[in-house]
Order: C-alpha cells, then sequence, then structure tokens
C-alpha cells in the first residue's frame, strides 16, 4: 500500500513543481538579467537605490495596510454579531455571493456608482450638494479594494468564532467575568488565529492590485503591481518587472511569518 | 486494486480525448498554405464587407484575428505559433520588427496600386523607402474637448493645459511617449528628443501639468468623455473619431505646437507562408474604391490619394482628420530612440504619474 500512497503523490509533487517552484525560479532568474539578456545586479541596485520604487513600495505597503486595517475593523464586528444570528448560514452565503462575481465586473459596477452622474453623487445632489469628483481618488481606490476583500477577512474570522467552545464562556462568566473582560480575555485571544489568516488574506493580494489602481484609482494611485505590469507589457523590461516581483514575493514571505500560527509551547 | 485501475484507465482515456480534441482544433484553426490567408489585424479596423469582396474575387480563404496592442502582436509573431500572413503595426513597431528582421522586404513591382498612397506619407524615417511597409490608416494625437464647457480657444495649444482652470480635469492617454511629448512639444523641442537638457526640462515643465490630470487611462477615455464624466482628454485622433460620432458636444483639435504623427502600416511578416496571397490582399486593399470604403467604416484618415477623391467633400475638408499641408509639417513620426532613451521616458513617466500631490 506504501507504494500506490507514493503513486498517488505524484502528481502533487508535479504540480507544485510546475506551478509553484518553477515559475518564482523564473521570476529569480529573471530579476538578474538585463535588457540584453546579461546577467547583472544591476535591477536591485536601481531598485534600492532610486527613491522612485522605494516610494512606490511604500505606498503598496501604505495602501495596502489602510484597506486591511478598515475590512479588519469591519469585519471582526459582523462576524461576531453573524455568529449570534439564527440563520448564520444565510447571511454567510449572502456576504460569500458577491464574489461569485468577476471582479472586473464589479470594478465597472463602481465606475457606474462613482461616476459624476452616478448613482452616489445623485443622491448627493438630492440632498443640495455639488457633484464631486469621486472616481479616481484615494477614496474610492480603498472603498472598492476593500469591498472586494471583505468577505476574505470575514470568512476566517466567522469561522475562528464559530469553534469557540461556549463552555469556556460559561465558565468565565462562572469565575466573575462580566461580558466586557469575557470578550478581551476569551473571545479575542482564541479567534485570534482567525484574525491572522484574514490579514493574510486580505493584506498579501492588496500589495499587488493593479487592475484596480488604474480603473478605479485612474493610475493615480500607483503601486508595485502598476510597475510590474508596466514593465512587462509597456517596457519589456522583464528583468526589472521580475526583480520588482521577487520584493513582493518577499514581502509577503514576511507577512506571513509575523501573523503565521507560532507553535504552542507547554504551559501558556 | 480494481478501483485503482479503473482510475488509471479513466485518466488515459481523458489524456487520449484531449489530445484528440487539441489535434483538431489546431487543425482548424492553424491553417495555412496556398488557399488560406491569415490576417492579424486591430480589432475592429477592417470593413468586414471587404474581406468577403476579397474571398470572393481571389478565392482565398481568410482568417482574421485581431490584437489590441503592439506589443502583444510582436510577442505572438515572435513566438510563432500561427504563421501570420498580414498584420498591420504603427510606426515605431514597423521599425522595431524591421530591425528584428521580423518582416519581408517587399518588391515593389507586384505592388503597383501603391501608387495612389500619397507622396507625404511615404519614405517616413521608421521604414525609408517604405521597403517593408505600406501605409494603412494614419492619424494625429490631440485634444477631445467637450462645447459645453470648453471652446476651442481653451485647447488650440499644448500650453493651455497647464491653465488652473483644468485642474483635476483632463484625462490622459497612458503612453510615456505621448505624455512626455505634450511637455516636448509645448516647449518647442523634438518629440524624439535625446538631448538631456531638453527631456529634464520637459520633465520639471510636466511636473506641473499632473495636477490637472484627472486620470491616466487608456481605452476607458471613449466611455468617458461620451457619457460625460470627463469634458478634456488627450487622445489619439482614431479614438477621437468613435467619441465625435456618439457625442455631437465633443471636438477634436490638433494643438498648434506640433504633434505626433502616427502610421498604421501593412506588412508581410518573415514566416508568411502565403506571401502570394498577402500581396493580393495588399494590392486589394491599396485599390481606391476600397480603400475609401474601408475609410469610411473605419472613420481614419487614409493616405490613399485615389481613396480621397471617393470620399465625400464632408470627409475630407474637416481639418480635425485632415490637416492642412502647413499642420502636417508641424508633425512629428515618432522615432526609435533605442532601448536607453526609452527606458529613460518610461522612467520620468512612471515617477511623473506617482507625483501628484
Amino acid at each position: 500500500m506504501k507504494k500506490v500512497q507514493t503513486l498517488f503523490a505524484i502528481p502533487y509533487f508535479l504540480w507544485l513543481l510546475l506551478f509553484v517552484f518553477a515559475p518564482v525560479a523564473l521570476i529569480v532568474f529573471y530579476s538578474f538579467l538585463n535588457t540584453s539578456g546579461q546577467f547583472t545586479l544591476q535591477n536591485y541596485d536601481s531598485y534600492f537605490t532610486s527613491g522612485k520604487y522605494l516610494i512606490m513600495t511604500f505606498n503598496s505597503v501604505w495602501y495596502a495596510f489602510l484597506i486591511t486595517l478598515i475590512t479588519l475593523i469591519i469585519s471582526y464586528p459582523t462576524a461576531y454579531f453573524l455568529t449570534k444570528l439564527k440563520h448564520k448560514d444565510l447571511w454567510l452565503l449572502l456576504i460569500i455571493l458577491p464574489t461569485w462575481i468577476n471582479l472586473l465586473l464589479k470594478a465597472y459596477a463602481f465606475i457606474g456608482i462613482f461616476g459624476i452622474h452616478g448613482g452616489v453623487n445623485k443622491f448627493l445632489e438630492f440632498f443640495g450638494f455639488a457633484p464631486h469628483q469621486i472616481l479616481f481618488t484615494d477614496f474610492s481606490f480603498i472603498v472598492v479594494a476593500m469591498y472586494i476583500e471583505l468577505p476574505f477577512m470575514i470568512i476566517p474570522i466567522f469561522n475562528a468564532l464559530e469553534e469557540l467552545n461556549p463552555s469556556l464562556l460559561s465558565a468565565s462568566h462562572d469565575l466573575g467575568a462580566n461580558n466586557i473582560q469575557t470578550f478581551i480575555k476569551v473571545v479575542l485571544p482564541l479567534s485570534m488565529n482567525g484574525v491572522k489568516s484574514g490579514i493574510q488574506a486580505v493584506f498579501i493580494p492588496s500589495l499587488s492590485l493593479f487592475m484596480l489602481t488604474r480603473l478605479i484609482g485612474g493610475n493615480r494611485v500607483i503601486t508595485l503591481g502598476t510597475a510590474i505590469e508596466e514593465h512587462f507589457l509597456v517596457t519589456q523590461n522583464w528583468g526589472m518587472g521580475s526583480t520588482i516581483g521577487v520584493v513582493l514575493i518577499i514581502a509577503m514571505i514576511i507577512v506571513m511569518i509575523l501573523t503565521g500560527e507560532k507553535k504552542k509551547r507547554g504551559g501558556q | 486494486m480494481k478501483k485503482l485501475r479503473a482510475l488509471f484507465i479513466g485518466i488515459v482515456s481523458i489524456i487520449l480525448i484531449l489530445l484528440l480534441g487539441s489535434y483538431e482544433l489546431n487543425k482548424s484553426t492553424g491553417q495555412s498554405g496556398d488557399k488560406v490567408l491569415n490576417i492579424y489585424n486591430w480589432g475592429d479596423y477592417i470593413d468586414p464587407t471587404l474581406i468577403t469582396k476579397f474571398e470572393k474575387e481571389t478565392g482565398y480563404k481568410v482568417n482574421y484575428e485581431t490584437f489590441d496592442s503592439n506589443e502583444a502582436m510582436y510577442t505572438k509573431i515572435q513566438q510563432g505559433g500561427t504563421d501570420y500572413d498580414i498584420t498591420v503595426p504603427s510606426d515605431y513597431m514597423v521599425e522595431k520588427m524591421r530591425k528584428a528582421h521580423m518582416l519581408t522586404r517587399l518588391d515593389k513591382s507586384k505592388l503597383p496600386n501603391l501608387k495612389y498612397i500619397g507622396k507625404s506619407y511615404l519614405n517616413k524615417s521608421f521604414d525609408p523607402n517604405n521597403s517593408y511597409s505600406v501605409p494603412y490608416f494614419w492619424g494625429t494625437l490631440g485634444i477631445v474637448y467637450n462645447d459645453k464647457y470648453y471652446k476651442e480657444s481653451d485647447v488650440d495649444t499644448w500650453g493651455k493645459l497647464w491653465s488652473s482652470k483644468f485642474h483635476d480635469q483632463i484625462m490622459f492617454i497612458d503612453g510615456a511617449r505621448e505624455f512626455m511629448g505634450i511637455g516636448l512639444s509645448s516647449l518647442g523641442y523634438s518629440l524624439n528628443s535625446t538631448n538631456a537638457q531638453h527631456v529634464e526640462q520637459a520633465y520639471k515643465k510636466l511636473k506641473k501639468l499632473t495636477p490637472n490630470a484627472k486620470a491616466i487611462v487608456s481605452d476607458e477615455i471613449k466611455m468617458y468623455m461620451i457619457n460625460g464624466e470627463s469634458n478634456i482628454a488627450v487622445t489619439y485622433s482614431g479614438e477621437a473619431v468613435d467619441m465625435l460620432a456618439k457625442n455631437k458636444h465633443l471636438h477634436y483639435v490638433i494643438p498648434k505646437e506640433g504633434t505626433n504623427l502616427w502610421f498604421d502600416n501593412i506588412v508581410i511578416p518573415k514566416n508568411a507562408k502565403n506571401k502570394k496571397g498577402a500581396y493580393a490582399f495588399i494590392n486589394f486593399m491599396l485599390r481606391p474604391e476600397n480603400a475609401a470604403k474601408n475609410a469610411e467604416y473605419v472613420g481614419y484618415s487614409t493616405p490613399n490619394e485615389g481613396a480621397l477623391k471617393l470620399l465625400p467633400k464632408s470627409v475630407t475638408a474637416d481639418k480635425q482628420f485632415y490637416p492642412t499641408k502647413k499642420q502636417l509639417q508641424t508633425m512629428e513620426v515618432y522615432k526609435n530612440l533605442g532601448t536607453k532613451w526609452l527606458e529613460k521616458y518610461n522612467d520620468l513617466f512612471l515617477e511623473l504619474k506617482m507625483y501628484h500631490k
């Protein structure tokens, strides 16, 4: 039977090799090539010395941070109250439902909503406000990114809260803690794993959003994703594009390590 | 173990079915040879009735495929796969493909209808003597505005775009050459400048233009201008044609300082399988009545002087899309700047995009 098991593992190894390791290796390889195909460290040099890319990196991290923070602030209470509801499966389904719709369609819908003649401005006009430029601002970019990432934050937190053993809450109450103390000392620490995986699921994709920066941000919000797109499609400087890719991969690994589950050691 | 065998047989049969399927698919799309002409053109860039007419006249079967950027087309041709017999790169891409030895040198004796192309559209720097390409359509880069909000005198020069009344209003086309070109033109320098000082000056001047930028996008400009989301945009005349047709308040202006003159050109890639058919197609498209019909359908400016005579006066007298000889003299075709300068332009453009607050 042992042999059969290794036989079954072969497709997974092949899959990993072909679609995970090989592409990453290729990106790392390309990042050491200049436009004429020679081996060089020049890409990394210009990344860390030009200032431009560092500002872009800072921008990307900053926007991703804001998006993650706001989604977290909205998601935690949402997930918490969801667990208290009667038909929670139905409610959860409603939250997941928008993820079935193509991202591009949702972005285009927001163009309509935020436009000068769009829904939001019509609403403002109704109350006597002059129409505002909402599209192509940081505000609209963050709102749309947040809307899209929201389900990915709510679901892990919801699951963590669902798994919470209710007898722990009773115990806390029996030992004299009030609701707030129970929440801070019991519920919050025990749901931290959900929060961490939520942050991973939101922060990492937010770092390299590029379609939204163009459609909703009108290319006035520039992130590393935009730069990669530009280097691969416009300037055809694949080396520099790959270098930015490598930096993003490293940034993602760092985030994974920071938010990853630590192995529980005995005692506490 | 029985289950395992069933699974194994299942997988093998699926693989076989897929192989057969892909073979069939390749057979139907990847045809090439004497009786088939593979054309690779921009989307919606030919009157489809002309293809039928060509097929009827010559007996060739046309496979028509489309692309949406020069770079995408370049990559696909470079990688091979399908051997296209005809494609339509823009000026700078002709130069790039020519230098990469990807084009067939044209035998002019097989192109008698080339005589209909106006002299002022031939022998441009991207392809001296038109050894490799035949102009298909041409146009300019200019400013589209909505007459409900602005008048022509607001936008008749590039310099006026810096006016504070356009704060957060202008949509720019997303291209490094185009955006840097606005700065260079407004200073009176060449669009193809490789003078470090001139480029630096343009960059500094453009930094003051970015607060006026509402968005830096590409195809979306069309939609935004038509539905009134934006009232002023810098874009190509070809795009402008569509906008003007859909919203009568829109107008197109070619700025006085001069601008970019672009050409889309028919070429025959080196690995074309049906060169005879390709020549027949180019000749067919150069015939005045066909060129005129095509120009009416696409709406772009044709370089075919025979066709110009056949087009209605209202089209050819339109200064927006058929500028005067004097205006044409102020215009420049993009030259290939070489990797070093192209990178410089792109880097500066990326910095300008980031710099807006």
